[in-house]
């Protein structure tokens, strides 16, 4: 059995009367790893990671963090974590290093506050007032403050959502900069883009439960295919049947007027695709092809978009 | 900084609460200039006069003139003749508290609910019944006092005082707590290896630290500006000033322990506050009250601080004196502190 970090069994959090935020949800993240937990807003994924943290009891399940439950000596356990939550005010007032000092005074052993200001690169803001930060700096701050117990776990609760993309390249930098470091840690995000990149591993959840999960590339492949294929003819009128036929497809959908196929040649597909349209005469309004992702993988799962 | 020189949590907490109010303007005026411009007006308003004069109408028509004159013989009679009807309106405005009607006899017109009325009506009789030819029997001698420890204003500024101490630990820790829980960042702090007690404590810390401020600086201005005494030890004021304010820090911790936003904990501040306003003696004193409730009334925190500053600063009380009332505030200091801790929501 591999070494684990977070271990979660059949976690349940019911709200009364009548919400069930995590509905059944299983986890297993190794260390050293940095995993990801997908799905679109109200998952279930901030309710999953603040039980994780020992933040909320679950109405039941088991939940084992760095191998230790919350129900004894929770210090000691929190010693060992790092999180951000996914909206922090830090105290408006004080400034950068007065807050990392703080939050440094909590911890037995840590890194020291020079450290985390140079990891998360706001050196020249040492002496500002956390208010006068950007979005960005406050996001590297809360960021910053989580590093400075040195946690062998970090929790990022959507550490990018709202951010321009510069600002989240930095923190994707220091992100990847943890687990070179061989630190574990998690983060809940509804950016496709931001899991395939930082992410060795991903679980896909929707309506309190995973629904898929494995490495970015493995889902992808298994669930979607290599490339996507989206097109809308003037008059319509094909038939599913004779798409699926097609050369090098796997999967037929449709997508508002028009279709989406999910191939692995596109090379093969397309051609065979525009013949057999110009055999019936219908005229293609559009036509275009990408890359599969996870967001394909989440509409190929739920039906639905991740932002709707 | 290295791992070695971990800062102590309590005082970084402290200096954190510290800096967050140093560093917002308009809460340090509410702390420390509020109350110095509410002792100026109410000192303003009840500083000492000379005895208000007898105000005394005559109502116009034959006689009316030898009575004014027999009025304004006494000493602080204030008397004028005025028309029936302005009469009626004077008295009926407050402008003069007792008309007289010329006559065999004289009639006297008053509102004997009002005690300046009948302070008048007696005052009038007195010169009345001598200018009719009365002669006094006795000749009594007088000692006039003015004291400091009896007038108003220094009944008045221990009981500001308390109040003062009140307020800053309801508001100055209900309010900022609650506020740092909807902000979320009570839920941050809970997710370190923070000790709770260190985080509640370090908010009586802050406030001792503005209690050595606030306190002298309040009583020097009374000292200064009004000659308020303080008769007794300044030990026993230090010590019921302190027992004081770590006993609102309490309740202010206590208010704030479950609420979660900041409207809910006004309501709850004020709902605590209001009645210790009416009923602990701060403008009055709390023994206009129905002996009845005389004993609830002993027991509210503002009863026994506004009686404790008052008992050594008018009555030159010593420790041993105000230990029931410093008794009572360390109770429900250590009561509320543990209580708050215990039912403290986090998230």
């Amino acid at each position: 059995m591999p070494d684990l970090a977070v271990r979660c069994r059949a976690l349940v959090k019911r709200y009364p009367p009548d919400v069930l935020a995590v509905d059944g949800l299983d986890l297993e993240i190794e260390r050293g790893e940095c995993f990801g937990l997908l799905g679109p807003n109200g998952a279930g994924k901030t309710t999953t990671v603040e039980i994780l943290e020992g933040l909320l009891e679950p109405t039941s399940g088991e939940v084992e963090v760095l191998g230790r439950r919350w129900d004894r000596r929770a210090d000691d356990l929190r010693e060992r974590l790092g999180v951000t939550l996914q909206e922090t005010h830090l105290p408006e007032r004080l400034t950068v290093e007065e807050v990392l000092r703080l939050f440094r005074s909590f911890y037995r052993h840590g890194r020291s506050v020079d450290e985390v200001v140079a990891a998360v690169g706001l050196e020249d803001k040492r002496r500002s007032w956390t208010e006068r930060l950007s979005g960005g700096q406050k996001q590297r701050l809360a960021v910053a403050c989580a590093l400075v117990g040195d946690p062998e776990l970090l929790f990022l609760d959507e550490p990018t959502t709202g951010l321009d993309p510069q600002s989240r390249r930095q923190l994707w930098d220091v992100i990847a900069d943890l687990t070179r470091r061989g630190r574990t840690v998690l983060l809940t995000t509804h950016y496709m883009d931001e899991a395939e990149r930082l992410c060795n591993r991903v679980a896909i959840v929707d309506r309190g439960k995973v629904i898929a999960s494995g490495s970015p590339r493995e889902l992808v492949a298994s669930v979607v295919g290599r490339e996507v294929v989206e097109f809308e003819t003037a008059d319509g009128g094909l038939a599913v049947s004779d798409l699926r036929a097609l050369p090098g497809v796997l999967g037929v959908r449709r997508q508002g007027p028009g279709f989406a196929l999910t191939v692995d040649r596109v090379h093969v597909s397309v051609p065979a695709l525009l013949d057999g349209l110009e055999r019936r005469g219908a005229a293609l309004a559009a036509l275009s092809t990408h890359r599969a992702t996870l967001e394909d993988v989440f509409v190929a799962l739920t039906g639905r978009r991740l932002r709707d | 900084m290295t791992e070695d020189a971990r800062p102590s949590p309590l005082v970084q907490l402290t200096l954190a609460r510290l800096r967050g109010f140093f560093r917002e303007p308009s809460t340090v005026f509410w702390s420390f200039g509020f109350p110095a411009l509410l002792t100026i007006a109410l000192g303003v308003a009840f500083r000492s006069r000379p005895p208000e004069p007898v105000r005394a109408a005559v109502e116009a028509g034959r006689g009316a003139e030898a009575l004014r004159a027999a009025l304004a013989a006494g000493e602080g009679v204030d008397a004028r003749v005025l028309d029936p009807g302005e009469a009626r309106a004077a008295l009926r405005s407050g402008r003069v508290a007792v008309v007289i009607v010329p006559g065999d006899p004289p009639l006297y017109r008053l509102d004997p609910t009002r005690p300046e009325s009948r302070l008048a009506r007696a005052v009038a009789d007195d010169l009345v019944q001598r200018a009719a030819g009365r002669r006094d029997v006795l000749a009594p001698r007088e000692e006039r006092v003015a004291e400091p420890g009896a007038r108003y204003v220094d009944f008045l500024v221990p009981g500001l005082l308390g109040m003062n101490l009140m307020s800053a630990g309801m508001w100055g820790i209900g309010w900022v707590i609650v506020e740092l829980r909807s902000k979320k960042l009570l839920k941050r702090m809970a997710a370190t290896p923070m000790r709770r007690r260190d985080f509640l404590l370090s908010f009586l810390l802050m406030r001792l630290f503005f209690l050595a401020i606030e306190v002298p600086l309040f009583l020097a201005f009374a000292v200064i500006a009004f000659g308020v005494p303080v008769r007794g030890p300044l030990a026993a004021l230090a010590l019921v000033a302190t027992l004081g304010a770590m006993a609102f820090s309490g309740l202010g911790l206590l208010v704030a322990c479950r609420a979660r936003n900041t409207q809910t904990v006004s309501g709850l501040i004020n709902l605590v506050m209001m009645p210790m306003f009416v009923l602990s003696g701060v403008f009055f004193s709390s023994e206009n009250f129905p002996a009845a409730m005389q004993p609830a009334i002993r027991a509210l925190p503002l009863t026994a601080l506004n009686d404790g500053l008052r008992a050594v600063m008018n009555e030159g009380a010593g420790l041993a004196a105000v230990a029931p009332e410093a008794l009572l505030l360390g109770a429900v200091a250590a009561l509320s502190f543990a209580l708050a801790l215990r039912f403290f929501r986090w998230t």
